[in-house]
């Protein structure tokens, strides 16, 4: 697959982009089950951010995208999304977002260049005739996802990643400066996952703020920015090299992280005391070399490819 | 011969007839494109039952029978949505629960008061006798809800195809889904004139499973779904002429008709068209 940046996409959305935060204070999410999901959770982020949003199933991650999303009403704290409540936030089309799971009826008669257009449909008028402009952010956006050639395929006749790559490219239509990406890497393949994340890396240069959940510890260091460690509440929040790290993973995580260590003997014979820790999440696992305890993770690299 | 074929349409209250059928058709139809896709067919059904207690209520108390029809329409929806949010009863059995109710208070109301004998109309549907006083009120009806779901109808798309995201660009999604259910009541109401009540999930249902088969996107899927639905009742009011009275036996055997057809011979949905495929995939190289 190649997903390439359309002569527009350098330019595309960065007006506007000045000043994309996110500032979560003090949030707490009650399920009407009663279920306190998330418990005064605080963290603040920048423009020109790829954040990862870390913790296991059922630390509140999904719940935090549907708290900025408007969709569940905090029992108490607040959201500012660039300086603005939610509600207005979300109705100036300044926040897309990429659910986990899509819950639609894969049957519908829709087209991917329809489901890419209703991107649009935020900035159209109250009878949502797209113009030619719009039509032309819909090519690029399918072309910067490597997914032209499918423009006619009715939307249940893909493969699960590239239903992934479509609604993707919705929210780049959408060309909100904040983008919230829910698992976007489950069940996609390597190419496709090196290509998103390249083009997550040319939209934080076009000064976007993007908000990644993710099970693939392995890549966090890799492209992310940012961490946030996940669960009920906010365990740490900062730079990758200072939360990143096993001291904090191993508290995130518990005992359902698995773990391999080799002890430096294990490794060499002189008398390094380094050794190298696995950690895993049951997706791509997390590596680091070097002592135990408190380091940073070095980002992990994959066989072949190149160190920069 | 010609001439005998031209009779129908010397007579005004034939032409009316056939009018009057054509909009209601058209509109219901547009409606089907969306009750389909949500799986929802029953819902019309469930309306058309549950509006019979409020026709026979309008008629006791003289008032214009849409009133009536349209307040139990409305109870009957929100009865199902509270029923489904504070039961874990799942969908079809809070329908059924819910219309079957209605619509045996409307029966016993019709016999206890036997003033309402029109309620019988409600029941079989008789476009041929329609008064001028409910061609109005029908008109009314169609042409306000064509009106609403030619201005919706893509805000509508969106909240039926994928409601997260309408509502996470900023569409109430609220108070879209109430718009639809309102006006699916007013227009089953209005079917009932042209059709009955025991037929009215024919108008809400069969030309929007035909369209479904016949297209891949919605937007043409709502225009097919119109012109069978508009056509159907123009020509099955027109034939009703010469079998006498029966009319909404006739146009729903009609769409009937054109989903078989489309059933079997539907360019890419068709069962042959299925078989086709198949027997490519199979064939040697
Ligand atoms: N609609 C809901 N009603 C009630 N409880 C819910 C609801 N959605 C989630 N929960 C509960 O809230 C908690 C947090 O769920 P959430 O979906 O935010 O987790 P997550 O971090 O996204 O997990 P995963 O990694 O599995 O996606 C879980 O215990 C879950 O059972
Ligand atoms: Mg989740």
């Amino acid at each position: 697959m190649n997903m390439i940046a359309g002569p527009a996409s350098a330019s595309a959305g960065v007006i506007g982009q000045a000043g994309a935060s996110i500032s979560v204070r003090g949030l707490t999410v009650t399920y009407n089950t009663g279920l306190r999901a998330v418990h005064d959770a605080s963290f603040e982020l920048d423009p020109g951010t790829i954040c990862a949003l870390v913790g296991v199933n059922g630390s509140g991650k999904s719940t935090i995208f549907k708290a900025i999303m408007g969709f569940v009403t905090p029992a108490a704290g607040e959201i500012r999304l660039s300086g603005r409540p939610v509600a207005e936030a979300v109705r100036r089309n300044v926040v897309a977002y990429v659910p986990q799971s899509e819950d639609i009826d894969w049957n519908f008669p829709v087209l991917v260049d329809d489901v890419v257009m209703m991107g649009r449909y935020g900035h159209m008028n109250f009878l949502r005739i797209p113009s030619r402009a719009d039509v032309y952010k819909v090519h690029a956006a399918l072309e910067r996802v490597g997914m032209s050639e499918y423009r006619k395929r009715q939307i249940g006749e893909l493969s699960g990643g590239q239903k992934k790559r479509v609604f993707l490219a919705r929210a780049l239509a959408q060309e909100g400066s904040i983008i919230l990406l829910d698992e976007p890497f489950t069940g996609v393949d390597v190419k496709t996952e090196t290509a998103i994340i390249s083009l997550l890396r040319e939209l934080r240069s076009a000064g976007h703020l993007m908000l990644i959940s993710t099970h693939n510890l392995g890549s966090v260091p890799d492209f992310c920015d940012q961490v946030v460690l996940l669960n009920r509440t906010v365990l740490a929040a900062g730079p990758t090299a200072e939360v990143f790290t096993q001291a904090n993973l191993e508290r995130a995580f518990g005992g359902v992280l698995r773990q391999f260590n080799l002890g430096g003997a294990a490794l060499h014979d002189d008398e390094d005391p380094r050794g190298l820790t696995v950690l895993t999440d049951d997706e791509r696992p997390l590596v680091i070399y070097g002592d135990r305890k408190g380091q940073s993770a070095p980002p992990a690299k994959r066989p072949g490819e190149p160190t920069s | 011969m010609m001439a005998e074929l031209l009779v129908p349409f010397g007579y005004d209250y034939m032409l009316k007839a056939m009018w009057v059928s054509a909009l209601v058709g058209g509109v219901c139809a547009f409606l089907s494109a969306y009750l389909v896709m949500k799986g929802w067919s029953l819902m019309g059904d469930a309306l058309a039952h549950s509006v019979v207690p409020g026709v026979a209520g309008a008629y006791i108390l003289g008032v214009p029978f849409a009133v009536g029809a349209f307040f139990s329409g409305i109870l009957a929806s929100l009865g199902m949505a509270f029923v489904r949010q504070h039961s874990r009863l799942r969908e079809d059995a809070v329908i059924g629960i819910v219309f079957t109710s209605l619509f045996a208070l409307g029966l016993l109301m019709a016999s206890i008061w036997p003033t309402s004998v029109s309620v019988q109309n409600i029941v079989l549907g008789n476009i041929l006798a329609i008064s001028d006083e409910d061609v109005v009120q029908v008109a009314i009806i169609s042409a306000v809800s064509l009106g609403l779901l030619l201005l919706k109808w893509k805000d509508l798309m969106i909240t039926f195809f994928d409601e997260a995201y309408a509502r996470s660009i900023g569409l109430n999604t609220v108070m879209l889904k109430a718009l639809f259910f309102t006006l699916l009541s007013a227009c089953t109401v209005a079917a009932l004139q042209t059709v009955g009540a025991c037929l009215v999930i024919a108008m809400v249902v069969t030309p929007g499973a035909t369209a479904y088969l016949l297209t891949d996107r919605f937007g043409r899927l709502i225009v097919i779904s119109i012109m069978l639905g508009a056509g159907t009742s123009f020509v099955g009011a027109y034939l009703s002429y010469f079998i006498d009275g029966a009319t909404g036996g006739v146009i729903v055997s009609l769409q009937t008709l054109l989903f078989l057809a489309a059933f079997v011979f539907a360019p890419k949905h068709g069962i042959l068209a299925g078989r086709r495929r198949a027997a490519m995939a199979g064939a040697p190289v």
